[in-house]
């Protein structure tokens, strides 16, 4: 069943040639792209723009990202740039897509949108520990996001949790605040790149807990305490916030997980991961998808924009050889 | 929206009768700043039944862990300036926090 059977009034102002789910860096230059294409272009965006970057305090290798380029500073730039050549954009969750026909739909919380060409951009979120207490502590002392809460862990302890890029570049900006940080790895070295790990040696407020992960968070109505296991000698221990702190922060950034639950069972994934050609091309024709969300090897701002270029230029292809004028 | 600060957040929410609602937001959290718009659209909506404050917690991380909150966005509802509850993170958005308040009023 068709989802315009809804019963909603659609009508030709919602009507797109090409309609991006997503305002990230992938979705921001398909948009740009498409717009300067002078095609009619919709950016559809539930929450923030800019994705993951808007949380990223500094965006340090993202060519052209010299001092002081923090994601929002980034993300306005990428926004004012897609706007200026037309680009339209839109505050709607997309809950439901139909992609059966033609014209493809896809369903809001506000409102329903028609186009000749979709390009998903859903991108990623923060990968979950995934061990008791961490969804009820969320907010509670459990964070994803180091700029929305570093400032309530002044002077208190931290644990980050991971061993890549992002793991170790949000704990040495967290010991801008913290008293101490510590960085939990799983394995015995961290996997950050070089310059990132030379950084967070030097710093001396950061310590490290090798060969160690989170097996279950703890509080009543804030974090208390974290238990954690060594993976080699399979000892357990538990550590409690000082007494006069109550309580202490614990940042997860263990990876990520693809946003793409409401393209379940029709479009073609691995892993949850939606599979595309080096056109961006996904395997329903006039559906394209750029950035985090798609398989490939390196997922960053810079291979993010190219995504949102390529499928941009693919989806103007696409309608002149498919729609007539 | 009425923002409150260290100093009135006692009288406008802790002392106030009724219902209260709370947007704790800062200036470095961009997810806050994007739910705002929709925190003010509830506004119109329930502005009537429901007081609608926000408060900076840059300025008031102590109040703002006194409350529990640890972590931005987080929307707290109060009636008769005793927390009744909350919606935090990813479930800070607005039809989240117009399940909070259709619970109650």
């Amino acid at each position: 069943m068709s989802i315009l059977s809804y019963n909603e009034e659609v009508n030709m102002e919602n009507f797109y040639d090409v309609v991006i789910i997503g305002a990230g860096p992938a979705g921001l230059a398909a948009g740009l792209y498409a717009a300067r294409a002078k095609m009619k272009t919709l950016v559809l965006e539930k929450n923030k723009v800019g994705g993951q970057i808007s949380t990223t305090n500094e965006v340090a290798n993202y060519p052209g990202s010299i001092s002081n380029a923090t994601g929002p500073s980034i993300t306005a730039r990428m926004v004012e740039q897609a706007e200026e050549f037309g680009a339209e954009r839109k505050k709607d969750n997309v809950v439901e897509v139909d992609f059966s026909d033609k014209i493809k739909i896809i369903k809001g919380e506000k409102g329903i949108y028609r186009a000749k060409s979709v390009i998903i951009a859903n991108g990623a979120t923060p990968k979950k520990i995934g061990c008791p207490g961490e969804d009820d502590l969320t907010g509670k002392g459990v964070s994803y996001c180091a700029t929305c809460d570093a400032d309530f862990f002044t002077d208190l302890e931290v644990f980050v949790i991971g061993g890549g890029d992002s793991a170790v570049e949000e704990a040495i900006y967290l010991t801008k605040f913290a008293r101490k940080v510590t960085v939990v790895h799983r394995r015995d070295e961290l996997r950050a790149a070089k310059s990132i790990q030379e950084k967070a040696f030097k710093n001396p407020k950061m310590e490290f807990l090798w060969d160690s992960q989170v097996v279950e968070i703890k509080g009543d109505g804030v974090v208390e305490s974290i238990v954690f296991k060594n993976i080699k000698t399979g000892q357990t221990h538990e550590h409690h916030a000082a007494e006069e702190d109550g309580t202490f922060g614990i940042f997860p950034f263990v990876g990520y997980d693809p946003l793409s639950k409401i393209y379940e069972g029709k479009i073609n994934m691995d892993k949850g991961y939606i599979i595309t050609d080096d056109d961006m091309k996904t395997n329903i024709l006039g559906v394209f998808a750029a950035g985090d969300i798609r398989v490939k090897s390196l997922r960053q701002v810079v291979t993010a924009v190219a995504d949102g270029a390529i499928a941009a230029v693919q989806a103007e292809k696409y309608i002149e050889n498919h729609f007539e004028e | 929206m009425l923002a409150v600060d260290k100093d009135t957040f006692q009288s406008e929410v802790l002392e106030a009768k009724g219902y209260v609602l709370v947007d704790f937001w800062s200036d470095g959290c961009e997810p806050c700043k994007a739910l705002m718009p929709d925190v003010e659209a509830l506004e119109e909506q329930y502005g009537d039944k429901i007081k609608f404050v926000k408060l900076n917690t840059t300025q008031a991380r102590r109040l703002a862990i006194s409350q529990k909150v640890l972590g931005l966005p987080t929307i707290l509802l109060y009636l008769d300036g005793e927390k009744i509850e909350e919606v935090t993170k990813d479930n800070a958005n607005r039809a989240g926090i117009e399940e909070m308040i259709k619970k109650h009023v």
